[in-house]
């Protein structure tokens, strides 16, 4: 990966700019600018449609951009040479469906890809991945197969599975919204902990109580463009855009 | 809702017995206690017919255990019904049933036979078994053609299924062209192509390999395999959530390691029913061979009858013959149903 300006640690880890996507016909992104600092926690909210979960699948390279830019620690994602394995190990990514492979324990999924992407030690990798899981609050779920475990334990499963990449920054899509009111709970817990922990994290979420709390910066997103972004006490107490002010009237 | 999907169905299977055994139990765990809630136990008979049949799964529910209870209680909303006595899977050739008409069948076949016999000959059945070795002998040529044909027929299949979903457009399209061909050739031509075309023998080095018509047969028949289990491959890949695909990609798994680590493996359990099912048709194919005169059972049952001279002969024999025939695939029916019912994807 060519760095294509010299990253330093006070500059975005996450840096966007103009960033446009279109699937056919219909444009998903239409030209968002966001940045992440380090150790940085940003919500990003919006109507289904609004391009949030394209916009996180852009950062790690799952979707490739039409035009604009992104840099992930100086290094430019939208750039055809870019080895997009070595920006993956950067960005972990949890998904709303989980996702875990269901072939796997639970031990087996959080140790697969430090172990084949990474090749490192057996002994090491599997000593962190215990650790992971009770991080996660999972231990004695280590020989489980995801179809044993309930939402919310997969997807802190998932979590781990991310975590034991050492990734700089987490990518969280919508990942309470396949579970039941009880799980989400769990979940959120172990998203905050980790926020607590100093990790980057870019949360697309529809938990306005959970973003409120935990989020530096929130950003509202509708038809693929950032209307309106602030922290969270400034952003939910007096938003100025009539669209940001009637999405949460609906929500909140 | 996601441990409910995850918990094998219990509406799907047995929902014929498993009522009927509930339904004797009713009356005395239900009777004692009062309803908690009768107005909604009455919204609750509403959602299927109020008739006998339904009675007991109405009768069965228990308002304590919630969503579970629910799902067990309900088979009467799934728009379908399943058969649920397992030898009746449109994916299975061969079913009990079968075997009881091919042994009546047998069985009358002897009876006629016996009755347009002439004077002085030794019995059907007395024949039949001293011709038994011999069939067997033809038989055993039968499995094995039909084990080499899968084996060489898996193997390159395998390969031919990883082009088909190869990135690269050109490796894909002569995969699919290759895979197209095989699988539409009535298996009878490209056995005579392969009879016709290949040579009687082999110059590897020094070394002269005869090439016998019985594995000439049996390249014949792998090449149809080839293509199917090509097919399956193709199918089974897909049929795994793209979600998989996408998590491996964002753990940075390289394609190779996605397709071997995290795809494969689960095709492992969706292909093998269709792919034991393919070894099946594979053996009952196995005596197209006779056409091109390898002396495998049918051949030799054919040489059989014109030894003997015997036409109330004729229509036992080849019954017996299929009898083998089921015997030895019935079990590998059976299997694949069985498998099948395991491996139902949630």
């Amino acid at each position: 990966m060519t760095p294509t300006l010299h990253w330093t640690p006070e500059l975005p880890l996450i840096r966007m700019r103009d960033v446009r996507k279109k699937f056919g016909a219909t444009t998903v992104i239409n030209g968002i600018s966001i940045d992440v600092m380090k150790g940085e926690v940003i919500c990003i909210i919006g109507p289904s449609g609004a391009g949030k979960s394209t916009l996180l699948r852009c950062i790690n390279a799952l979707v490739p951009i039409d035009s604009g830019s992104i840099l992930v620690e100086g290094h430019e994602v939208n750039d055809p040479k870019l080895d997009k394995l070595k920006l993956r190990r950067k960005v972990g990514m949890v998904f709303q469906q989980y996702n875990l492979f269901p072939h796997r324990t639970a031990l087996a999924n959080i140790m697969m890809a430090p172990l084949h992407v990474l090749r490192r030690n057996r002994v090491e990798v599997e000593a962190e991945a215990r650790a992971l899981m009770r991080k996660v609050r999972l231990d004695g779920k280590e020989d489980s197969y995801p179809g044993e475990l309930s939402g919310g334990q997969q997807q802190r499963v998932a979590i781990a599975r991310s975590l034991a990449m050492q990734p700089a920054a987490m990518l969280f899509d919508e990942v309470t919204a396949a579970l039941d009111p009880e799980t989400v709970k769990e979940v959120l817990v172990t998203i905050r902990e980790l926020a607590e922990e100093g990790m980057t994290c870019v949360i697309v979420t529809h938990e306005m109580g959970f973003a409120r709390e935990i989020a530096d910066q929130i950003y509202f997103t509708d038809r693929g463009v950032v209307v309106e972004h602030g922290p969270p006490a400034e952003f939910f107490t007096n938003c100025r855009d009539e669209r940001t002010r009637q999405f949460l009237s609906q929500i909140l | 809702m996601r441990r409910s999907l995850c918990s094998p169905p219990p509406c799907g299977e047995g929902s014929g017995v498993g009522v009927e055994e509930r339904s004797t139990t009713v009356p005395h765990r239900h009777d004692p206690p009062p309803r908690p809630s009768p107005s909604r136990n009455r919204v609750y008979t509403g959602f299927g017919p109020s008739t006998e049949g339904s009675k007991s799964a109405t009768a069965d529910f228990d308002w304590g255990e919630g969503e579970d209870a629910i799902a067990s209680a309900l088979p009467v909303l799934k728009p379908f019904r399943l058969r649920s006595s397992g030898c009746h899977s449109p994916s299975s050739p061969f079913t009990a049933r079968h075997g009881v008409l091919l042994l009546v069948a047998f069985m009358l076949s002897i009876c006629t036979g016996e009755a347009h016999a002439g004077p002085g000959v030794p019995s059907i059945l007395a024949t039949i078994i001293k011709w038994t070795p011999l069939l067997a002998q033809g038989f055993a040529l039968n499995i094995a053609m039909s084990f080499l044909a899968m084996a060489i027929g898996t193997i390159f299949g395998l390969v031919l299924g990883l082009g088909l979903i190869a990135v690269t457009p050109p490796v894909r399209a002569a995969s699919w062209l290759i895979t197209q061909f095989f699988r539409n050739a009535p298996w009878l031509v490209l056995l005579f192509y392969c009879i016709l075309l290949m040579p009687f023998e082999v110059r590897v080095g020094g070394i002269i390999v005869p090439l016998p018509g019985w594995a000439k047969s049996t390249a014949g028949l792998a090449l149809p395999v080839m293509a199917n289990v090509a097919e399956l491959v193709r199918g089974a890949v897909q049929s795994i959530p793209s979600g998989q695909w996408e998590a491996a990609e964002a753990l940075a798994f390289t394609r190779l390691q996605t397709l071997r680590l995290v795809i494969l493996p689960q095709c492992v359990k969706r292909m093998t029913p269709p792919w034991m099912n393919l070894y099946a048709i594979v053996v009952v194919g196995t005596p197209l061979a006779s056409i091109v005169g390898v002396n495998e059972a049918m051949t030799l049952t054919g040489d059989v009858l014109s030894s003997e001279g015997r036409p109330e002969l004729l229509v036992p024999m080849y019954l017996y013959l299929l009898t083998w025939f089921f015997i030895y695939c019935y079990p590998i029916a059976r299997a694949t149903v069985a498998l099948e019912r395991r491996f139902q994807v949630p």
